[in-house]
């Protein structure tokens, strides 16, 4: 039902199809956490780990309501896994790592509520993906999530010692900033295909 | 329904529940909350009204549900029961739309489904839904979901308009209008809504200084 390779379905969703500059999705924390590189990398790893696991229960879970015909609980069930997955994450965190559980604060609980994690496990239901197919694309959504938060961080760093008009501090610049990243990423269309 | 328990006093302060919303805290310029679904489905106006006004429609009925239930919920499984509720709804419009118009839900696609996530409802839930009664929840929704709609409506049109050359559909321009295609692609939704922000920053800068 899916001839793409593997390879292909990676690049796609890290770099042509990039979660946060091309569809738009986990704009909050990308937004929220993206002032400092140190977190930002952190927030990534946490990121992606949780949309490994999602994804891969959301594979079962599909399978599971296609087969008692419930389609209509696929949404209801989806993010009680997510939310149970961060809870999972923000205990182990917060036993491994106290210094890293106060850096990423609210944004940790907030994980739950970051629409790139829901985005992979609707979009590869929606697309059909098999279970591999769909490990490999939560990998290359989580990879291009960590790839644009940590440029941006890195850009938002060099920018605090920028003179910049008053009224354009803060989201506003960042959003500038996120759009010409946009434009540079769409440098990558074609690559996948 | 607010008028049950209400003095002179708190009916000021009552249309000033609705009113925050449209302006003062309006939650995109202002409190910038719910930015993926603003800047994913404004690439034209219609888009943008269909999901400012799904939005809207679940921020209503959560609030109403969870200001109902404020007093029956533990504290402990607050989120989690705020989340169930909100996905309820959201499931309840993604059929409902699917029914009214098929075209509608295939443009918006996904982001139907991601109103779940997006952050505006549960905060408000969070905030206000679950601290004050059902009069005023709905007044804050209703507030809030309208700003919604508003601030998402702007970004939609400007860029339809720009990106486009038409509003609705409608062709605003003649034959030999360039358009700026740069504008429906993503990197106009963040151009947008920067700019957007610039202008409200810029208008507050001077309420203040004056």
């Amino acid at each position: 039902m899916n001839t793409e390779s593997l390879g292909s379905i990676f690049l796609n969703a890290a770099l042509v199809n990039n979660f946060v500059l091309a569809y738009f999705l986990g704009i909050c924390p990308f937004l929220g956490v993206s002032g400092k590189m140190e977190t930002a990398t952190k927030m990534g790893g946490a990121v992606m780990f949780v949309m490994l696991i999602s994804s891969m229960s959301a594979y079962g879970i599909h399978a599971f309501l296609v087969s008692i015909d419930a389609p209509f609980l696929q949404l209801i069930s989806y993010i009680v896994v997510i939310a149970s997955t961060v809870q999972l994450v923000e205990m182990f965190i917060k036993k491994i790592s106290p210094a890293l559980f106060k850096s990423l604060g609210i944004f940790l609980p907030l994980i739950t509520t970051n629409c790139a994690i829901l985005g992979v496990a609707l979009f590869q239901t929606s697309k059909g993906y098999g279970f591999l197919e769909s490990v490999v694309y939560s990998l290359g959504a989580g990879a291009g999530f960590m790839l644009a938060l940590v440029l941006i961080a890195g850009i938002r760093e060099q920018m605090n010692f920028a003179d910049v008009p008053n009224i354009s501090k803060g989201t506003a610049l960042t959003l500038f900033i996120a759009g010409i990243l946009s434009l540079c990423f769409m440098g990558f269309a074609g690559l996948g295909a | 329904m607010s008028n049950n328990d209400s003095t002179s006093k708190q009916k000021v302060t009552s249309t000033d529940e609705f009113i925050k919303g449209l302006w003062r805290d309006n939650p995109v310029f202002v409190q910038v909350l719910g930015m993926c679904p603003v800047l994913a489905v404004s690439n034209t106006a219609e888009n943008a009204l269909a999901m400012g006004l799904a939005t809207a429609f679940v921020l209503l009925m959560s609030n109403i549900l969870v200001s109902l239930l404020r007093n029956f919920v533990p504290k402990q499984v607050r989120i989690a029961s705020y989340i169930l509720i909100i996905a309820t709804f959201v499931t309840v419009t993604d059929y409902a739309i699917q029914a009214i118009s098929v075209e509608l839900h295939k443009s918006l696609g996904a982001f139907i489904s991601l109103i779940v996530v997006n952050c505006l409802i549960l905060s408000r839930a969070e905030a206000f839904a679950s601290k004050n009664t059902i009069g005023r929840s709905i007044l804050d929704a209703l507030g809030m979901g309208f700003g919604f709609t508003l601030a998402l409506f702007c970004l939609g049109a400007v860029r339809e308009i720009l990106g486009n050359g038409s509003i609705f559909n409608i062709p605003l321009f003649s034959e030999g209008y360039q358009s700026w295609i740069v504008m429906i692609l993503p990197a106009g939704g963040f151009f947008t809504l920067a700019l957007w922000l610039l202008i409200i920053n810029a208008l507050q800068t001077r309420k203040v200084k004056s």
